[in-house]
């Protein structure tokens, strides 16, 4: 590397001689004491050298002129032939995970703490945005439940909540604060109708039989542990007593992150702008030709600048949330024609989602839960001072439009606030003080998360579409995304009804919501 | 020759750094930490062979912890569910006390304990006390019965919000609770005593990651009504009135 360098400074006074003669003789003074220089300093720690030290100090400052002044004679002053954006990522790595929220954290996390020694892969996650500011990771409300129909969902929020009480014996890096999740236990209350009684009751004895600790209450009951609930419409409710509540998103993404990091994770900010892919063309038993794609690089741009860098990996994962649909489309996957079995894309998309921060002093206290009524509106305490937020799923078919996140305002008017004071009659006199809005990877096919691998791209791993539940999922989904890809198969927790087999065979795993 | 000198000039400024307290700006840890801990620190930054002693002491704390706190299965399954409570309760130190029996059980300050407690097969616990002991939330799963009437968790280092969530199985026997002095618990944790309907007396004093400790009690008040809420070692009083008012006396004084 010194030697580098010194083969750098002599070109570059050979540059000078080149073009200004009058400047030879600087540049080639300038070098020649400099390295004097560079042994008189050593001896500086030695008992003799305070004499000396006021001349090295003139000579010190001249030589800084001198070199300043050549570098600023030389024609295009700021090119060095060696020089590299710090930032750009390496030209190879093994595995590139692209999107750099919870999830892909999670899974580069996962695949370090997995190897057998370390440096054994280079992992690198891509990341587009570096503020955060637009990610659906830090978007969220936070909550996590066990109220779920699906076991495979049951079962994902159980580990993570598991992982997220030992969460200092996975995330804490020697010699920095544990991480201190402000995990509030305070529980989902889901109301049902009379129409959706029976589903209740249903998804009940599931969550009881898969291990979650959730409890039935009648109306009166509701009355009883909540007196502010107006119980009116409500047949049945059932209510977590462990293991649910909500926590701050920021912490744990950066919790994953500062330890992934730690483990020799390398942290990209751009924009996955193309894949350098292969493709291999097969026939398929009816005679139908598809093609079957490998990819080889990922074209990594910079923000805001034409700079890119391709990084040439082994796999590549997809924990792009709300894009990754697009991003598959970079391969050439949803382009062909519906109806071909090449054709059938990614059933991701992006789906604009407004939580609307309110003020009621007369709220709810400390008791109140993530409450979730089967109208669809839901709402949760937020900190100590009589503030909430609350939001709800629009209709399919007043799906905002997803180009920006700007929040409407009238729809909290017309489609929250009726609902929600109807719900909780001391929300009749709240007041909005803020609101935002944030992306749902939708998964458009079954509202539920894919994880695995994709058919017709041989090297690429999905983990995205969880429609919503990805952050309370994420420490789990990345550890099975991490056995999947070392071990070739899950081994903690068999998650193979999510692959894109159920896509394929045209089978959607629905949830039985009450809402 | 130079190398070495200057690592070693290195050193000492790091050394000098260390004096100034480093976590100043960390909301989490209550107290700067002390400076055999600093120089620990300092060391391990400094010697891989410190670092992997400091990561051993601290893997065989862990081992301890989870040794101590496992689910007495064997103990469970041959003398039953209220024994293995009890057994369980010993082995760490605290003591408990049978439901119609007036004299408790407790382990003395070297652990030892009379093993007279096998004579009340089936009689379930009714009030214990954990105080200062290293119970977790794993162990607390040793406390099964829905009998216990009286929990003491004073100055428990374990005892977390996950820890209280996991309460809610004694909701319909649990009368009094005592978590004072646990460094941490948290609000988030509180909101979870929202469960345990029949408490009567609860003590929540010297919390110390309690940040707003006069607006949660009154919270805390409110969410359990019938519920008599002891909360000392609070610094209650509005500091700037303090304040005037000494300074009132001063001005009296002159």
């Amino acid at each position: 590397m010194c030697a580098l360098r010194r083969l750098h400074r002599s070109v570059r006074t050979l540059r000078g001689s080149f073009t200004r003669g009058s400047l030879t003789c600087t540049a080639v003074t300038q070098w020649q004491p400099g390295r004097c220089g560079g042994l008189t300093f050593c001896q500086k720690l030695s008992t003799g050298g305070a004499l000396r030290s006021d001349f090295l100090k003139d000579l010190g400052a001249q030589l800084a002129a001198a070199k300043k002044k050549a570098a600023d004679s030389l024609p295009g002053s700021n090119w060095t032939p060696f020089e590299i954006n710090p930032s750009l990522p390496p030209e190879t790595a093994d595995i590139v995970i692209v999107g750099g929220g919870v999830m892909g954290w999670s899974i580069a996390y996962w695949l370090k703490q997995k190897e057998r020694f370390s440096k054994d892969m280079r992992v690198l996650v891509v990341e587009r945005d570096p503020t955060y500011s637009q990610a659906s990771t830090v978007l969220s409300a936070g909550g996590i439940r066990q109220q779920f129909s699906l076991l495979e969902n049951i079962h994902l929020s159980l580990e993570s909540a598991d992982f997220m009480r030992n969460i200092n014996e996975h995330l804490s890096v020697v010699n920095e604060d544990p991480v201190d999740l402000q995990f509030n236990q305070s529980g989902y209350l889901f109301l049902a109708s009379e129409a959706v009684a029976h589903v209740m009751e249903q998804n009940y004895n599931t969550q009881r039989c898969a291990g979650a600790k959730v409890s039935l209450f009648s109306p009166q009951q509701v009355k009883e542990k909540f007196p502010w609930i107006n119980t009116e419409g409500v047949a049945l409710a059932s209510y977590g007593l462990e293991n649910e509540g909500w926590f701050d998103p920021w912490t744990l993404l950066n919790a994953f992150r500062r330890k992934a990091m730690s483990m020799g994770v390398i942290q990209c900010f751009g924009e996955v702008a193309d894949f350098k892919h292969m493709k291999q063309v097969m026939m398929t038993k009816n005679g139908e030709q598809m093609e079957r794609r490998t990819i080889k690089s990922v074209k990594v741009q910079m923000p805001n600048s034409l700079e890119y860098q391709p990084v040439d990996c082994a796999l590549v994962v997809n924990a792009a949330g709300a894009f990754s649909g697009k991003l598959a489309e970079l391969v050439g996957i949803g382009l062909d024609p519906k109806d071909s079995l090449a054709g059938f894309s990614v059933p991701v998309e992006p789906r604009k989602r407004y939580v609307y921060v309110v003020h009621c002093p007369d709220g709810p206290g400390l008791d109140s839960p993530f409450l979730i009524d089967y109208s669809g509106v839901y709402f949760r305490r937020e900190g100590l001072g009589g503030n909430y937020i609350c939001g709800v799923s629009p209709e399919e078919a007043e799906e905002p439009d997803t180009s920006n996140l700007e929040v409407d305002h009238q729809f909290f008017e017309d489609k929250v606030w009726p609902k929600l004071a109807n719900r909780v009659p001391a929300f009749e006199e709240l007041k909005v003080t803020s609101a935002w809005a944030g992306f749902y990877d939708y998964n458009t096919f079954d509202q539920n998360g894919i994880i695995g691998i994709h058919p017709l791209i041989n090297n690429m791993y999905f983990a995205t579409g969880f429609s919503g539940h990805g952050l309370q999922h994420s420490p789990a989904v990345g550890r099975a995304v991490a056995e999947l890809i070392l071990d070739g198969e899950f081994k903690t927790l068999d998650l193979s009804g999510l692959s894109f087999q159920r896509i394929l065979m045209q089978e959607p795993m629905l949830e039985r919501n009450i809402v | 020759m130079s190398a070495p000198l200057i690592s070693l000039r290195r050193c000492c400024q790091r050394a000098a750094g260390l004096l100034v307290a480093r976590r100043h700006w960390s909301s989490s840890s209550a107290s700067p930490p002390s400076l055999v801990s600093r120089s620990l620190d300092f060391l391990a930054q400094r010697f891989y062979d410190v670092e992997a002693l400091l990561n051993w002491k601290s893997r065989i704390g862990k081992d301890q912890l989870r040794k101590k706190n496992l689910y007495y299965g064997y103990t469970h399954k041959h003398y039953g569910p209220d024994i293995a409570s009890a057994y369980y309760i010993l082995n760490l130190g605290g003591g408990f006390r049978f439901v119609g029996q007036s004299e408790w059980f407790r382990a003395d300050s070297r652990g030892k304990f009379n093993w007279d407690f096998l004579n009340y097969k089936d009689t379930p616990v009714e009030e214990v006390d954990m105080s200062h002991t290293i119970i977790n939330y794993v162990g607390l799963s040793n406390l099964e019965r829905q009998h216990l009437r009286t929990l003491k968790l004073q100055g428990c280092p374990e005892v977390d919000d996950w820890f209280l969530a996991g309460l809610h199985k004694f909701q319909d026997s649990l009368e009094e609770l005592d978590i004072s002095h646990c460094p941490r618990i948290t609000v988030g944790g509180l909101a979870a005593l929202r469960n345990l309907s029949h408490l009567k007396h609860l003590n929540v004093s010297s919390l110390p990651r309690i940040s707003n400790p006069g607006l949660v009690i009154i919270l805390l008040e409110e969410m359990l009504p019938q519920c008599q809420i002891r909360a000392d070692g609070y610094d209650l009083s509005l500091p700037q009135a303090g304040r005037e008012k000494s300074e009132e006396r001063l001005e009296a004084e002159r």
